[in-house]
């Protein structure tokens, strides 16, 4: 029986990305359909009743969502390139890393994009002592997964293009390559590896989506209180 | 070589007790070093430098951290023994969502039940409500979330089960009233010894949460 694989995400979304990415690495053949956020599809709201969000994959038919638990399916279903290791330890450590990505990176990242004033700076400060962690990691390796791209690669991917993008719009800069030589030269490597490169979103359009973001917080910040 | 397996934990934390009903499901011997989080140990410091939180897996001297992580990691080094996650790679897409799910959307919500008063508590109250008939739909006519057998998302909900009491006494509120079904789920589970030997007796989950509330001011 012919697979048939569909990614339900947007133009811009990093998670879709990951799933984007995963798929291109392991030469799957699959369609995907950027959604509209504003007028989401009924396909979208069928395949992810729980959250309504991309993105989702669709495999024969079959939807899976959230974009780690995608990248974990891929995985095992197309065995070929494989993204985590064998040894249980080491795909526990690439596990927690993908994790610690999500829960505190991106969130100690948003915030210090959205906040104002003093309450921006705390934000940065805890970003920086957040990204110490991921810089301390990649001592001695090349990629987050070793000598080549892994799931917690994957899932730390975005900051290698919209990290720039926040840096334009909020004008400080998050990752100083003094600072962080390490997770800076990582930023590089991911952003050139190959299939990767070909991915990014027009730089351009992603600053303009996110000043757009960031307007509402900005003019929430400068109302008398 | 013998296997030394040691958990870092707390006697009330949800989160261990994860861990605590996946050791036993395998049948694992392992030494329970009970932490005091007001208070924490140089070994929890070294094993968790991240986050520094409980449980933690010490396997053989190296760490592991994350309940959801951890409990992954014992279904693969002990893999002959009842296994926690589905085989099938689809179903384990299916379990992995709904264990991140919970995760997602338990643990601030329930917090809020008790250590938040006037509407903060009574939204609360709703959303939490909301996430369990979710999950109740999710669980349908199945006897558990597995499926016939016990499994992986099961074993990551039941240890809230516990601090329903403090939940309802302070919030004012019964599951049972608004989620039957739900109970009927937890009965099962209960049926089980190695999760009715894990969890602590709710009475004193209740004793705990007074004292945090005190802490926190929450009155």
């Amino acid at each position: 029986m012919a697979e048939e694989v569909k990614l339900l995400k947007t133009w811009s979304s990093p998670f879709g990305l990951r799933a984007f990415w995963i798929l291109k690495l392991k030469g799957v053949q699959f369609d995907f359909i950027d959604e509209d956020l504003s007028n989401k599809s009924p396909l979208l709201l069928q395949s992810n009743p729980v959250y309504k969000k991309v993105p989702v994959l669709i495999h024969n038919g079959k939807p899976i969502s959230e974009s780690l638990v995608i990248l974990e399916y891929v995985d095992e279903t197309w065995k070929q390139n494989p993204l985590l290791p064998e040894d249980p330890y080491e795909r526990a450590r690439a596990r927690f890393w993908a994790k610690f990505g999500e829960d505190k990176v991106l969130v100690s990242i948003w915030n210090a994009f959205i906040k104002q004033g003093k309450e921006q700076e705390e934000a940065i400060g805890l970003a920086i002592e957040t990204l110490k962690f991921l810089e301390e990691e990649l001592k001695g390796k090349r990629f987050f997964g070793g000598e080549k791209i892994g799931l917690a690669d994957l899932a730390l991917g975005w900051l290698a293009n919209l990290i720039g993008v926040f840096e334009e719009v909020i004008g400080v800069k998050l990752i100083e390559k003094e600072r962080f030589p390490l997770l800076s030269a990582w930023m590089q490597e991911f952003a050139e590896a190959p299939v990767i490169k070909e991915s990014w979103p027009p730089h351009e359009k992603l600053v303009t989506k996110f000043r757009a973001i960031r307007e509402p917080y900005v003019a929430a910040a400068a109302q008398p209180k | 070589m013998a296997d030394e397996v040691i958990l870092l934990d707390f006697w009330a934390s949800m989160f261990g007790i994860r861990v605590r009903i996946a050791l036993a499901e395998k049948g694992i011997k392992y030494e329970y070093k009970e932490q005091d989080l007001f208070n924490k140990s140089p070994l929890l410091l070294q094993m968790n430098p991240v986050h520094k939180k409980i449980p933690v897996l010490i396997h053989n001297g190296k760490s592991v951290c994350e309940s959801s992580i951890i409990v992954q990691y014992i279904d693969e080094v002990w893999k002959d023994k009842a296994p926690l996650l589905p085989y099938d790679p689809y179903q384990r897409a299916q379990a992995r969502f709904w264990a991140d799910f919970i995760d997602k959307k338990m643990y601030d919500t329930s917090r809020k039940t008790w250590a938040t008063k006037g509407e903060e508590q009574e939204a609360a109250k709703k959303e939490f409500i909301e996430v369990l008939k979710t999950l109740g739909g999710e669980l349908g006519d199945k006897p558990f979330f597995g499926g016939d057998n016990f499994g992986y998302v099961d074993l990551c909900l039941i240890p809230y089960y516990c601090w329903f009491y403090s939940y309802e006494t302070f919030g004012k509120f019964s599951v049972e009233a608004e989620c039957p079904k739900f109970i009927a789920w937890v009965t099962r589970c209960l049926q089980r010894e190695t999760v009715a030997k894990a969890l602590p007796d709710e009475k004193k989950v209740f004793e705990f949460v007074s004292v945090l509330r005190e802490k926190i001011r929450v009155e």
